[in-house]
C-alpha cells in the first residue's frame, strides 16, 4: 500500500512537471478553445482524431483517415477522407474531389456535413460513410458478437451435468442470467422467452457502447450511445414492437378508455392524452440514453480541459504553473471520479433502457380487466 | 441543434449492424444461453432434491435395522431362553427314564438273585437230603425204606433245621 501511495505520488509530480517539458510557451495568455475540442469529440466526423503532437508552429495531427461513401449527382464515390484538404476555403469548408465539400462546424445549416457544391448551390448527396461513429459501431458489434458467442459455444460443447464454467464464460452467464431473471422476466413474465433476444442484444449492445466510450483511446472513445441516430433507432425499435405486438385491449384502453363518458365523448380529452403517451414512452427512452451518455462524455471532457485552460490562463510563467499545477491534481481526482461513475452509469442506463423497454411491452399485453 | 437530429447514414448503418447482430445472436447467442442455464438449474434443483430423497431413505434404512437389530436381539434371546428350557426337560427326561431303568435293573436283577436263591437253596436242600440219608444209611447201616413217607419226615425235619439256621442268622 506504502509503495502505491509513493508511486501515485509520483505520477502526480509527473503531471505536474510534464507541461512545461513539452515545449510549450509557458508565458503567454492563450486561449484554449474548449468548445471545439468538445464538439470534436462528441460528434461525428469523417476521420478519427486521436491526437495532436508537436507544438503550435509545427502541428501535427494522429488521424485515422475513414472512406467516404456517398451518391452523388454525378453517382455512387468511394474514397479516402484523406482527399479532403486539410486547408479551409473562403467559407470555413474543406474541399475535396467531385465538387464535394465538408461544412464548417459553425455553419448555419448542414454543419461537419458533406455537401455537393454545384455552381454555388448546395445539394445534400447521400451520405453512407463510414464515419468515426459508424467506425466505432462495427467495432462495438463485433466485441458484442464476441462476448455473447463465447459464452453460446461453451453450452453447444458441454452437457448439462458437466461441472460449471469458470472465468468470463461464468461470468456472462451469470450476467445474461441476472439480466434475464430480474428485469425480462420480472416484466414479462411468461412471455419473457419471446422478446429476451431482442432485450437483451439492446442491453449488451448498450452495455458494450457506453463503456467502449469510457475507453480513453482507440479502440475505445467514441460516443455512440450518445449520439442521436443510434438512440434514435433503439427507441424506434422498440415503439414499433411494443404497439405491433400490443394486444386489443392495449388499443381499446387508448381509443375507449374507462374513464367518465365526458371525458372522452364530445371532447376526445382522454384519447389525446394517451395517443400523445404512445410517442412520449420512446421519445423518453431515446433522450434518456443519449441525454445521460452525452453529459459523461462532456463532464469526463471538461475536467481535462480545465488543466490546459489552467496552464494558459495568465502572462505569467509561475502564475501559469501553479494554477496548471494545482488545478491538474483536483482535475485528475474529480476525472477519476467521473470515470467511475460513468463506469455506473453505462450499466444503469444500459438497464433502465432494457427494463422500461420491457415493462412498455408488458404494458401493451394488458389482457382484459377482471371486474 | 444538429445534435438532436439523426443523422441518416448512421442510421442507416445503425439499423443494419443492429439488424445483423441481433439476428446472429438470436440464432446462436441468447436463447442456448438462456436454455442451457435453466436446464442446469434444472438439473441442479432434481439433483438436490434427489440427494435429499436418498439422505431420507438413507436415515429411514438406519432406523429400519436398528429396529431389525433389535428385533433379531429379542428373538435371539427368547431362543436361548427356550433352548435352555428345553434342554432343562430333557435332562431331566433322560434323568427319569435313568433312573426307572435303573430301579428296574436293579429290581429284575435282584428278582433274578432270588429265583437263584431259590433254585440254589432247593438243589442244596435236595442235597442235604440225599446226604443225610446216605449219612443215616452209613450211620445205620442199614437199609432204610425209601419211601414218600420217609421223606417227608425228612423234609419236615429239614424245615425245622433250616428255619432254626435262619432265625440265627438273623
Amino acid at each position: 500500500m506504502k509503495r502505491i501511495k509513493q508511486l501515485f505520488f509520483m505520477l502526480l509530480v509527473l503531471f505536474v512537471a510534464a507541461p512545461p517539458a513539452m515545449g510549450r510557451d509557458m508565458s503567454k495568455k492563450a486561449n484554449v478553445d474548449v468548445k471545439d475540442i468538445l464538439w470534436g469529440h462528441i460528434k461525428d466526423s469523417y476521420e478519427w482524431h486521436i491526437t495532436d503532437f508537436g507544438d503550435e508552429n509545427h502541428h501535427h495531427p494522429v488521424v485515422i483517415h475513414l472512406p467516404i461513401i456517398v451518391k452523388t449527382s454525378t453517382g455512387w464515390h468511394i474514397f479516402s477522407s484523406e482527399q479532403f484538404s486539410e486547408e479551409r476555403d473562403a467559407n470555413g469548408d474543406r474541399p475535396g474531389p467531385y465538387n464535394l465539400v465538408i461544412k464548417d462546424s459553425e455553419a448555419k445549416d448542414n454543419p461537419n456535413k458533406i455537401v455537393e457544391k454545384i455552381s454555388g448551390q448546395e445539394i445534400i448527396p447521400l451520405d453512407l460513410s463510414i464515419t468515426k461513429t459508424v467506425c466505432v459501431l462495427f467495432i462495438d458489434a463485433i466485441i458484442l458478437l464476441l462476448i455473447i458467442l463465447i459464452p453460446a459455444r461453451w453450452c453447444k460443447k458441454h452437457k448439462l451435468d458437466d461441472p460449471a464454467p469458470k472465468g468470463f464464460t461464468g461470468l456472462m452467464h451469470m450476467f445474461i442470467m441476472n439480466i434475464y431473471d430480474d428485469v425480462i422476466k420480472a416484466c414479462l413474465g411468461d412471455e419473457a422467452p419471446r422478446y429476451a433476444p431482442w432485450l437483451l442484444t439492446c442491453f449488451f449492445f448498450i452495455f458494450v457502447a457506453n463503456i467502449m466510450g469510457i475507453v480513453p483511446f482507440p479502440p475505445g472513445g467514441g460516443n455512440l450511445t450518445g449520439n442521436i441516430a443510434c438512440t434514435f433507432f433503439l427507441g424506434v425499435s422498440t415503439f414499433l414492437i411494443t404497439n405491433i405486438t400490443g394486444t386489443r385491449t392495449y388499443w381499446k384502453e387508448i381509443f375507449w378508455p374507462e374513464v367518465p363518458t365526458w371525458l372522452k365523448l364530445p371532447v376526445p380529452l382522454m384519447q389525446i392524452i394517451e395517443i400523445f403517451g404512445i410517442f412520449t414512452k420512446p421519445l423518453a427512452l431515446i433522450i434518456r440514453l443519449f441525454a445521460n451518455m452525452l453529459a459523461g462524455h462532456a463532464i469526463a471532457l471538461s475536467f481535462a480541459a480545465i488543466i490546459f485552460i489552467m496552464f494558459s490562463i495568465a502572462d505569467s510563467v509561475l502564475v501559469n504553473w501553479l494554477a496548471g499545477s494545482a488545478m491538474s491534481v483536483i482535475s485528475i481526482a474529480m476525472s477519476v471520479f467521473m470515470m467511475l461513475l460513468e463506469v455506473l452509469v453505462s450499466y444503469i442506463q444500459a438497464l433502465v433502457f432494457t427494463m422500461l423497454s420491457a415493462v412498455f411491452i408488458s404494458l401493451a399485453h394488458v389482457r382484459e380487466h377482471r371486474a | 441543434m444538429d445534435l438532436l437530429i439523426p443523422s441518416g447514414g448512421l442510421l442507416f448503418w445503425m439499423t443494419l449492424v443492429f439488424l445483423l447482430v441481433f439476428f446472429i445472436l438470436w440464432k446462436w447467442g441468447f436463447p442456448s444461453i438462456v436454455k442451457m442455464v435453466e436446464d442446469r438449474k434444472a438439473y441442479i434443483d432434481d439433483s438436490l432434491r434427489k440427494a435429499h430423497e436418498a439422505n431420507e431413505k438413507l436415515a429411514n434404512i438406519q432406523k429400519e435395522s436398528e429396529s431389525i437389530m433389535q428385533k433379531a436381539r429379542e428373538q435371539q434371546a427368547s431362543i436361548l431362553r427356550e433352548a435352555s428350557a428345553t434342554r432343562d426337560t430333557i435332562v431331566e427326561q433322560a434323568q427319569e427314564k435313568a433312573r426307572e431303568e435303573s430301579s428296574r435293573i436293579v429290581s429284575e436283577a435282584r428278582a433274578e438273585i432270588e429265583a437263584e436263591k431259590q433254585n440254589v437253596i432247593r438243589d442244596i436242600r435236595n442235597q442235604v437230603a440225599e446226604l443225610s440219608v446216605q449219612i443215616a444209611e452209613k450211620i445205620l447201616h442199614e437199609k432204610l425204606s425209601n419211601d414218600g413217607k420217609q421223606m417227608e419226615l425228612i423234609d419236615r425235619l429239614l424245615d425245622d433245621v433250616s428255619s432254626t439256621v435262619n432265625n440265627d442268622s438273623k
